[in-house]
């Protein structure tokens, strides 16, 4: 970045190299260091969860087979064949993919409005939305849904979900259209498209990465959203995270079904996010290094 | 660019418009596109923000209990002097949410700050380290919650054993009444760290490198160079961090209610005022009062937001 200026000065050679400082070699092990116990302390308690899903009640209990016991998938069957959970991850599929769909199309149109317009005092009232406790929303929609009979109903739970999709959604692509350049528009419109259609034709596929950015994200946020399924589910679009709440409230803890059970929730969307890794980081710090 | 400006306007885009699109509807779609693609949005919020809002403001002013289509009673500020008189459950729990969110915003900027340090510069097997920060962030709250309830179960969980080895003596972490709220902090702090890393991260790389390599040339070793250029110039995006975080961190719930339940466990010693509005809304159908609580937690809220907006703003100068 430094080498496109075309200043004069010679400290952008990259001179420092020359004199190695004494510390280097020492920071440089230190940093092998510091970087593996991160990564320990990061992974190991996923890792301990997984390996207490593969073991037998009676070996979890045994601190002498920590590590070495022989693995069995029996709580894996239990918990996907007894407890039904092969539903709940369809569930939860279904209201974070409506709920992600549906806030796209409202958010994106929106978003592109706020930036291009800079709609500042609109954009502050969706924004609020991340603000508010959810318990105090809670407590209303609870009252007219349950007048309506709908709690407990796809419908309601995916709109709560659009509740935390959609302001998320509208902050990553303002920033992302705030990047765009205006001037390819404008000369699709004097090349005679209507506004709008620049927005279709130009814009939006354009800005494809960041709808990939934004939904991906709200995906991972609805599929993570234990509070309002919480209330808000019923017995037939239970979520996973209520799922796994409720495996506990039986009278004594079954540790290996209770991990299976974690294990089956986390591990679609980490596969989900290794995949799309770039596309979360971009999105997480969407907007926060602008002055 | 000032050139190309006037055929954005809407005027001159109407005499050659309807020619070309055709309908009216066109037209008028286009004149009022800013209305037209902010406003679904917008409603949809609204609707679903300032009319909880209003009732819950409403409620807060009633004596509204057992069941929300119970008649109710206008009994003015009545739950708000109850609820600041209260220093059984509203005072600790307003102790607790602002302890749990300092420390662990404590912990996560300063352990953020040294890790996103330590990934600035490229080196070998950067992917597998990214890989582990990514993890913690995108996995299910509740699910994490039952995670460390096995790691920290005093007889048989792993941290009582890692203690062990080092010849330290099991500690009842969740179960205890004094360490449970430590342990959900630490909770927060493994799973959130992450996040500050990345928003921290995208800081550091997004510096120009020019002043840290005169100060350099300069002389300066790598700790003056870190607390009297770096970090005033990273200000700005440790706000934001501390600001996105922190707005998350004041409403947790997800994990002290997996691993504690009902009213924070039984002494309430995790008991926020988000798990203590939601236990007065959804487990002791108290509405007046916990709209009360959520009205004042509210303000608490938005007051922090705004005193680090205002030392943003300071700071940006």
């Amino acid at each position: 970045m430094t080498v496109m200026t075309d200043s004069p000065a010679p400290t952008t050679n990259r001179a420092p190299r020359r004199r190695k400082p004494l510390g280097t070699r020492a920071y440089k092990v230190f940093r092998v260091v510091a970087l593996i116990v991160v990564v320990l302390f990061l992974l190991a308690p996923l890792f301990w969860m997984l390996l207490a899903s593969l073991k037998t009640n009676v070996d979890i209990y045994d601190t002498a087979k920590a590590l070495v016991f022989s693995p069995t998938f029996e709580n894996y069957a239990n918990v996907l064949q007894r407890n039904n959970y092969f539903v709940f991850v369809v569930n939860s599929f279904w209201v974070a993919f409506v709920s992600t769909a549906l806030s796209i199309v409202l958010g994106v149109p929106a978003a592109y409005a706020m930036s291009r317009f800079t709609m500042h005092r609109s954009a502050l009232v969706v924004l609020m939305a991340r603000v508010i406790p959810g318990v105090s929303l809670l407590v209303p929609w609870y009252y007219v849904f349950s007048n309506l009979r709908m709690v407990g109903k796809f419908e309601v739970l995916i709109l709560s979900h659009m509740f935390v999709a959609l302001p998320l959604i509208v902050y990553i692509m303002m920033s992302y259209f705030d990047s765009l350049p205006l001037e390819l528009e404008e000369s699709a419109e004097v090349d005679g498209l209507t506004p709008i259609g620049a927005f279709r034709l130009i814009t939006l596929p354009l800005a494809v990465s960041g709808i990939a950015t934004a939904g991906i994200l709200s995906f991972i946020f609805s599929w993570n959203n234990f509070m309002f399924a919480l209330v808000l589910s019923g017995a037939k679009t239970k979520t996973l995270p209520v799922a796994i709440f409720d495996f506990v409230s039986y009278a004594s803890i079954d540790w290996g079904g209770l991990m299976a059970a974690a294990t089956v929730v986390t591990i679609p969307i980490m596969i989900i996010a290794l995949f799309t890794q770039k596309y979360i980081v971009s999105g997480l710090t969407a907007g926060a290094t602008k002055g | 660019m000032s050139v190309l400006n006037p055929p954005r306007s809407a005027g001159t885009r109407r005499t050659g418009g309807p020619a070309r699109s055709g309908g009216s509807f066109s037209a008028w779609a286009n004149r009022h596109r800013k209305w037209l693609f902010a406003a679904p949005a917008m409603i949809f919020v609204g609707v679903l923000i300032v009319f909880p809002l209003a009732w819950t403001l409403y409620l807060s002013l009633t004596d509204s209990q057992g069941s929300v289509r119970a008649a109710t009673e206008f009994i003015g500020l009545q739950n708000y002097l109850t609820v600041l008189s209260d220093t059984e459950r509203f005072w600790p729990a307003v102790g607790r949410t602002l302890s749990f969110t300092g420390v662990a915003l404590a912990f996560e900027v300063v352990l953020g700050m040294g890790v996103a340090l330590l990934l600035w510069r490229p080196f070998r097997g950067e992917k597998w380290v990214r890989v582990a920060i990514l993890l913690p962030l995108v996995a299910t709250p509740v699910a994490v919650g039952m995670m460390w309830r096995l790691i920290f179960d005093p007889n048989i969980g792993f941290a009582n054993q890692l203690l062990g080895m080092v010849g330290i003596p099991p500690q009842p972490w969740l179960s205890g009444q004094d360490t449970a709220l430590g342990t959900t902090i630490f909770m927060d702090v493994w799973q959130w760290t992450p996040m500050v890393v990345l928003i921290l991260l995208a800081g550091l790389t997004s510096l120009s490198d020019e002043p840290d390599e005169a100060a350099r040339v300069d002389g300066a070793n790598a700790f003056q160079r870190f607390f009297y250029i770096t970090l005033p110039l990273m200000m700005p995006t440790v706000i934001v961090a501390i600001l996105l975080r922190g707005i998350d961190a004041l409403k947790t719930f997800d994990i002290l209610y997996a691993t504690k339940g009902k009213g924070g466990g039984s002494f309430h010693e995790v008991e926020t005022l988000n798990v203590y509005a939601y236990g007065l809304s959804f487990d002791y159908n108290q509405y007046g009062l916990s709209s009360a609580v959520l009205i004042l937690f509210f303000m608490i809220i938005i007051g922090s937001m705004w005193l680090l907006t205002m030392r943003k703003k300071a700071v940006s100068k």
